[in-house]
C-alpha cells in the first residue's frame, strides 16, 4: 500500500504538522536558502525556463502554467517597476493550506519570493494576507524579520546581488479580493473589485506597473523544484499535472487534515489514508466537492475511481481548484450544503456586474425555497437557467464560481431536489423551447 | 488600417478603438448601460456581450479592444441568449413602476428590454429595496430602481472632479450614495441625471412635471455663461419645463453646468409682463403708448451727453444693434456693456477671444491662469482643463488664489510683480512657459480690472508675440470673459475708443440724466436724480430702481446670435412666447423710434440680423470659429502698477437676474453658503 504514496524524501513541506520548528534555525537545517545565491546566479533565463520544464501549475485554483506567466513579463525594466504580489487571501471554503505554508514554513515563502522576483525583475513584493490570518500574518512577519537580519532580504538580498523587500498587506475580509485584480485594487486602497482583462497584471498590475500575481504554494515550491530539479518535479505525478500538492481533506472524515500527496493520487486513496475514511464508511459516502466551494460536486460512483489532479477532473465537469476537499457524507442534505454554498457566494458577490450580483442572490432565493420544500418543479428549470445566464457573462471568474456547485448539484443529484419540490407538472411533455431565444432565431438556422 | 470582420461584414477600425465602436461603424447596434463615451470603462453592466471567434464565453464589446481580423457576430442565437440573460437579471430587482417614474419615456431600460428583453418575468422572490438618498436640491433619487452602471460615480471622479458619489456594500447590497448624503459640490452635478440610464437619479426641480413626449424640443444656446453651452429647451405649452445639453465636442461635450440647466425656473418667475411707469413715487401698471410717450418726452428734453445706456449681459446681438442704433438716434455716444470697468483693447478680434478654443485645451501642454476662477466664471471650460489635467497631466499655474478648481495647481503669485517677473524671464516660470510648445495662457476679468490692467494684458500680449506663441498654428492668448453678450457686443462696436472710460467716472458722479437700462441688472451704481428706464425681463435690481419699465423677452422667448467666449456665432432659439405684453427688444426700439416721428427708418428683425453678420469681424460662418486674422504688432505701452490679483468671488448661483429669480438656484445657494459657514466644504 506504501507504494501508492509520496515517499518522505520527495516531500516539499517536511515541517506541515510544525513537528521541526517554524523559526529561520530550524528551517535553515531543511535545506532551506541554501544555494540561494548560486540559483539566482544562474540568470532569469535559466530560472523560468526551469520552471516551464518542471511544468508546475498554479496552485491558486485556475493551474495556470507559471512558468509561462512569468515569461509574460517584459524582459526589461521599461519606466516602471515590476512588482511581485503573493496572494495569501485564502478565502475558498474547504482550502487551508496556505496558512499552515505561512505558519510553518515561511522561509520556504521567502525565499520563493526572492527567486521569483529575481526571475521577474520586481524588487518589490507584496504578500496580500486575509484580514483573517492576523496571527498566521504575525508569525510571517516574524518570519521575515528573521530573514532581514541573516541579510536574506533587503539590499543585496541573499548576497545575489539583487534588492529585494518584502511588504505584508492584511485584506479585510472580503472573498473576492483574492481574485488577482480585485486584490491589486484592494492593496492599492480601492474596493475590491476585478478590473476587466486585458489588459493583464502582467502589463499593467499593481499601480499600472508590471505585476505578477502568484498563489502562496505556488512561490513556496519553487527554490525546492530549483534546488532538486525541474526533472525530479515533472517525475512526480502525471504529465501535465506534476508535482506535489498540498491537500486539505475536511468534513464527514474521520480525522480531516492537510497533506502532501502526488498529484494524481487517486481521492479514494487520499481520503481512506490519510484522513480516516469517510464517517460511516466509504459506503456512507454521498459526495465530494475535490477543489474548494466553487468547484462542482462529484457523487459516489465518481469518486470511487477519479484521480486527483487538473485534467482529470475537468474531464469529469470539475476541477482540482484549490485542492479543499470537502467530503459529505449520507447524513448530510445535499441540497442544503449547497443552499448554504450558494448563500456564501451570494454575500461575497462584490456588485459589480450584473449577472452575478443579481444572479447569486437568486440562485440562494430558489435553493432555500427547495430546503423548504416551497419550490415547484419549475423552479427547478429555472434554477438550471439561472446558473447558465451567470457563468460566463462576467468580468471575474466569480460568475463560474457561484454558478458551478449549483450545476454540479443538479447535473448529479437533480432527483434529490425534485424530490422536494411540489406541483408536478401537469405538461409533461417537455418543451424545447429554450425560454430565452426569440422564436424567429430558431426558425433562421443561420441566424 | 486594420480590418474586423463584424457579421460577416468586413470593416475598417482606427487603432485603439474597441469592438463596440467598431461595431457602431458598421451600423450594428449593441444595447449597453455602463458604457458611455466620455467615460471609463466600467464593463460591468454586461449588456454589450457579443460573440467573438474562438472564444467559449461572449465578450464584452466595450471592453475588448478591437484587433485586426477578430471575427465578431451580434446577431446569432448565442447572442441573443447572453443579452437576455443580463436583461433578466436587471429587470429581476429593478421595480416595474414606470407608469410613476420620470425617466419614462426615455430611458434606456425601458427602450432595451423593449428590444432585447423578455417580455414576462421568472422572479418571484421579493424585490430588493433600498433606501432613498438625499443628494441635494437638484438630484432626486430612487436608489431601488438603481441598476449599478456606476456612470454618476465615474462622472464624479472623472469629470466633476468631486469624488463624492460612491458605492457601498458587497453584491446585491451595493448602493451608489454621496456617503454623507449632502449635495454634490459641483457645478456640474446634475449631469449625472442624463447619465442615469434609468429612473435612479431624476431631476428633482421637473419631477412630475411632464413626459417627455408632451413637450416641444427647441435647440438653442445658452447664455448664463460666455461658454455658449449647446442645450435643449424642452417646453410645454410657453413654459419651459427643462433645459438639457445638446451633444457639442467642440464646446461643451455633452455637459452643461447646474446653473444653465436650472435657471429656468427663473423664467417663470418675477417676470416682468405690463409695462411700468413711477407715478407718486410707486411703480404702477401702465399701458406701452403711456410710457413710450413719457419716455420720448424725457428723451427729448435732456441733452443727448446727458443720456446714457448701458447693455445687459445676456442681450443678442440684433437687440444690442437695435439699441446702438436708437442710440444713433439720440445722438448720444455714453453707450457701455461692461459691468465693471475692465481693460479691453478692442482694436483686434484676438485681444479679447478665448484664441486656443475650449476643445483646443486638450492640446495644451501648460495652462496659467491670471486673476480667474473658471469653475465659477466658465464652469464648462473648467471641465474641459480638468479633462486635460487628467488625461494628460498638463502642469496648470495660477497668478491670484482661485480657490478649489477641481484640480491641482499651482500658484506662482498674487502680484503684478510676478507677471513682470515672467515677461522679463527673472522668473522661474518664464523657462517652463518658454520650454512649453503649446501653452495657454488664461486672463480674467478680475486681472483686467485692475488699474494694471493695460498693463498685464499687453505686456504678456507682446511677450508671446515675441516668443512667437501667437502664431498662425497656436495662439496662447485667451480672455476669459463672463458674460454671454460681451464678445458680441465688442464685435459691434459699442465700445468708442473714445469715450472708453468716462461712462464709468460720468456715471459715479451722476452726470448722466437720463439711463437706459437693456436688460442690464448687474451695474453697480448708486441712483440720484438719473431717470431711469429698465428695459428687461425680470423685476430684478434694475427694475428696483426704474422710473418706466418696459417688458421684454427673455432668451427662449426670441431669436438671436450670439458669440461665445471663442468668437463662435450661434443662435439662440425661440422656444417659447413673450408673456403678457412683453414684446421682443427690437420691437419696443421701433416703438419709440416712430413715437419720435424722426424720419429714421425702423428696421424689423431679418434687415438687423443681415448687419450684424455684416459687422461681424472675421466671421466665418454659424457655429464655427471666427476665420484668423493677420496679427498687427502694435506696441502699446502701459505704466506698471504693483498690485495685488485678487480673483473676484462669484456669487456663482446669482449671477444674474434669471437665476436670481430661480427656485432652485437659491436653494443651491443657500447650502453652498452654509457648507461654507459649516467648515464642511473640507
Amino acid at each position: 500500500m506504501e507504494v501508492n504514496m509520496l515517499k518522505k524524501e520527495d516531500k516539499i513541506f517536511k515541517n506541515l504538522y510544525n513537528e521541526l520548528g517554524w523559526e529561520i534555525e530550524s528551517s535553515l537545517k531543511r535545506d532551506d536558502w541554501k544555494n540561494t545565491k548560486d540559483l539566482i546566479s544562474k540568470g532569469r533565463e535559466w530560472i523560468i525556463n526551469e520552471i516551464k520544464t518542471s511544468e508546475l501549475r498554479g496552485r491558486g485554483g485556475a493551474g495556470f502554467s507559471t512558468g509561462l506567466k512569468w515569461s509574460f513579463a517584459p524582459k526589461e525594466v521599461g519606466s516602471r517597476p515590476h512588482y511581485l504580489v503573493i496572494n495569501a487571501d485564502e478565502s475558498e471554503p474547504g482550502t487551508c493550506k496556505d496558512r499552515d505554508i505561512l505558519r510553518f514554513e515561511p522561509q520556504k515563502l521567502i525565499e520563493g519570493c526572492l527567486i521569483a522576483g529575481y526571475a521577474v525583475n520586481a524588487h518589490t513584493c507584496y504578500i496580500y494576507i486575509r484580514g483573517e490570518y492576523f496571527n498566521e500574518g504575525k508569525r510571517l512577519q516574524e518570519a521575515i524579520n528573521q530573514a532581514y537580519e541573516k541579510k536574506y532580504l533587503g539590499k543585496n538580498a541573499c548576497g545575489s546581488g539583487w534588492d529585494f523587500d518584502i511588504h505584508i498587506h492584511y485584506g479585510a475580509g472580503a472573498y473576492i479580493c483574492g481574485e488577482e485584480t480585485a486584490l491589486l485594487e484592494s492593496i492599492e486602497g480601492n474596493k475590491g473589485q476585478p478590473r476587466l482583462k486585458p489588459p493583464f497584471p502582467a502589463l499593467v498590475g499593481l499601480y499600472g506597473c508590471p505585476t505578477i500575481v502568484n498563489n502562496v504554494e505556488t512561490i513556496a515550491v519553487v527554490p525546492t523544484i530549483l534546488r532538486r530539479g525541474s526533472k525530479w518535479f515533472s517525475s512526480i505525478g502525471k504529465p501535465k499535472n506534476t508535482g506535489t500538492k498540498i491537500f486539505c481533506i475536511s468534513g464527514n472524515v474521520n480525522s480531516p487534515c492537510n497533506v502532501e500527496e502526488e498529484m494524481g493520487i487517486p481521492l479514494k486513496d487520499l481520503i481512506e489514508k490519510h484522513a480516516g475514511g469517510v464517517i460511516g464508511g466509504w459506503d456512507n459516502l454521498q459526495a465530494v466537492i475535490p477543489g474548494g466551494s466553487s468547484m462542482p460536486l462529484l457523487p459516489k460512483k465518481i469518486c470511487d475511481s477519479i484521480t486527483m489532479d487538473f485534467d482529470s477532473l475537468i474531464e469529469n465537469k470539475s476541477g482540482l481548484g484549490t485542492a479543499g476537499i470537502v467530503i459529505i457524507n449520507k447524513d448530510q442534505d445535499i441540497v442544503e450544503c449547497m443552499a448554504r454554498i450558494a448563500r456564501f457566494y451570494k454575500h461575497e458577490s462584490c456588485g459589480q456586474c450584473t449577472p452575478c450580483r443579481e444572479g447569486s442572490g437568486w440562485m440562494w432565493r430558489i435553493l432555500d425555497r427547495v430546503v423548504k420544500r416551497k419550490a415547484t418543479y419549475n423552479d427547478v428549470e429555472l434554477l438550471a437557467d439561472v446558473t447558465k445566464q451567470i457563468e460566463g457573462h462576467t468580468i471575474c471568474a466569480f460568475g463560474e464560481g457561484s454558478a458551478w456547485p449549483v450545476q454540479g448539484l443538479l447535473r448529479h443529484f437533480r432527483k434529490e431536489v425534485e424530490s422536494r419540490c411540489r406541483d408536478k407538472p401537469l405538461v409533461k411533455k417537455k418543451l424545447n423551447n429554450p425560454y430565452l431565444v426569440d422564436q424567429h432565431l430558431l426558425e433562421n438556422k443561420n441566424a | 488600417m486594420p480590418k474586423i470582420l463584424i457579421n460577416g461584414k468586413e470593416i475598417e477600425f482606427e487603432k485603439g478603438m474597441t469592438v463596440l465602436q467598431a461595431c457602431e461603424l458598421a451600423d450594428v447596434e449593441i444595447p449597453r448601460f455602463c458604457y458611455h463615451e466620455k467615460l471609463s470603462i466600467a464593463g460591468n453592466c454586461r449588456m454589450c456581450l457579443v460573440e467573438m471567434e474562438k472564444s467559449p464565453k461572449p465578450i464584452a464589446s466595450c471592453a475588448m479592444p478591437a484587433a485586426e481580423g477578430m471575427n465578431i457576430k451580434t446577431n446569432t442565437a448565442f447572442v441573443e441568449k447572453a443579452r437576455k440573460g443580463v436583461m433578466e437579471f436587471l429587470l429581476a430587482n429593478h421595480p416595474l413602476d414606470c407608469p410613476v417614474c420620470d425617466q419614462g419615456g426615455e430611458c434606456d431600460l425601458q427602450d432595451q428590454s423593449l428590444y432585447y428583453g423578455v417580455d414576462k418575468s421568472r422572479f418571484v422572490e421579493n424585490k430588493r429595496d433600498v433606501k432613498e438618498k438625499y443628494m441635494g436640491p437638484l438630484i432626486k433619487t430612487q436608489m431601488t430602481r438603481c441598476i449599478h452602471c456606476t456612470r454618476c460615480v465615474r462622472f464624479a471622479t472623472e469629470v466633476a472632479g468631486v469624488p463624492e458619489i460612491g458605492a457601498i456594500g458587497r453584491g446585491e447590497n451595493m448602493e451608489i450614495t454621496t456617503y454623507l448624503e449632502k449635495s454634490m459640490e459641483s457645478e456640474l452635478s446634475a449631469n449625472v441625471i442624463d447619465l442615469c440610464p434609468v429612473g435612479a437619479l431624476t431631476s428633482k426641480p421637473y419631477a412630475f412635471e411632464a413626459r417627455p413626449w408632451e413637450l416641444k424640443k427647441t435647440e438653442s444656446i445658452d447664455v448664463m455663461d460666455a461658454v455658449g453651452s449647446n442645450i435643449r429647451v424642452d417646453t410645454y405649452n410657453w413654459e419651459v419645463k427643462r433645459i438639457l445639453p445638446r451633444l457639442n465636442n467642440e464646446i461643451n461635450e455633452e455637459w452643461i453646468s447646474d446653473k444653465t440647466r436650472y435657471s429656468c425656473d427663473g423664467l417663470l418667475k418675477q417676470r416682468l409682463d405690463v409695462p411700468y411707469v413711477k407715478k407718486e413715487n410707486k411703480l404702477q401698471k401702465s399701458s406701452w403708448d403711456e410710457a413710450i410717450a413719457i419716455l420720448v418726452e424725457k428723451i427729448q428734453s435732456i441733452q443727448p451727453d446727458e443720456i446714457a445706456g448701458h447693455i445687459g449681459d445676456m442681450i443678442n446681438m440684433e437687440n444690442a444693434l437695435g439699441f446702438k442704433k436708437l442710440f444713433n438716434i439720440f445722438k448720444s455716444k455714453n453707450l457701455e456693456f461692461r459691468e465693471k470697468n475692465y481693460y479691453i483693447n478692442s482694436e483686434q478680434k484676438i485681444n479679447y477671444i478665448f484664441n486656443s478654443t475650449i476643445s483646443g485645451i486638450e492640446d495644451s501642454d501648460l495652462i496659467l491662469l491670471i486673476g480667474s476662477n473658471p469653475r465659477h466664471e466658465a464652469t464648462i471650460l473648467n471641465a474641459r482643463i480638468r479633462k486635460t489635467f487628467v488625461q494628460k497631466k498638463v502642469p496648470i499655474f495660477s497668478i491670484g488664489d482661485p480657490g478649489d478648481l477641481t484640480y491641482d495647481y499651482e500658484i506662482i503669485g498674487n502680484k503684478t510683480d510676478d507677471i513682470k517677473k515672467i515677461v522679463n524671464n527673472e522668473h522661474e516660470f518664464s523657462k517652463k512657459l518658454l520650454a512649453a510648445k503649446k501653452p495657454i495662457i488664461i486672463i480674467g476679468e478680475s486681472a483686467l480690472e485692475l488699474k494694471s490692467g493695460k498693463y498685464i494684458f499687453e505686456t504678456l500680449k507682446n511677450f508671446l508675440l515675441n516668443n512667437n506663441l501667437i502664431n498662425e498654428n497656436w495662439n496662447s492668448l485667451n480672455i476669459l470673459m463672463q458674460n454671454a453678450s460681451t464678445v458680441g457686443l465688442l464685435d459691434l462696436k459699442i465700445l468708442k475708443a473714445e469715450t472708453h472710460n468716462q461712462f464709468f467716472s460720468n456715471l459715479k458722479n451722476n452726470k448722466f440724466k437720463f439711463l437706459y437700462l437693456l436688460g442690464s441688472d448687474n451695474l453697480d451704481f448708486k441712483k440720484e436724480n438719473e431717470f431711469v428706464v429698465y428695459q428687461g425681463s425680470h423685476g430684478d435690481r434694475g427694475a428696483e430702481i426704474a422710473d418706466i419699465i418696459l417688458p421684454s423677452a427673455t432668451y427662449t422667448e426670441q431669436n438671436g446670435l450670439y458669440e461665445n467666449l471663442e468668437g463662435r456665432l450661434q443662435e439662440c432659439k425661440k422656444a417659447s412666447y413673450p408673456i403678457g405684453e412683453s414684446l421682443e427688444d427690437w420691437k419696443i426700439f421701433n416703438k419709440i423710434i416712430k413715437k419720435l416721428s424722426v424720419q429714421e427708418k425702423t428696421s424689423n428683425f431679418d434687415q438687423l440680423r443681415q448687419e450684424v453678420l455684416n459687422i461681424i469681424p472675421n466671421f466665418s460662418n454659424l457655429n464655427d470659429l471666427p476665420k484668423k486674422e493677420v496679427i498687427k504688432k502694435n506696441e502699446i505701452k502701459a505704466d506698471f502698477i504693483s498690485e495685488e490679483i485678487l480673483v473676484r468671488e462669484l456669487d456663482y448661483y446669482y449671477t444674474n437676474s434669471i437665476s436670481r429669480s430661480s427656485k432652485t438656484m437659491s436653494e443651491c445657494r443657500q447650502i453652498r453658503q452654509k457648507t461654507i459657514k459649516d467648515g464642511t466644504n473640507n
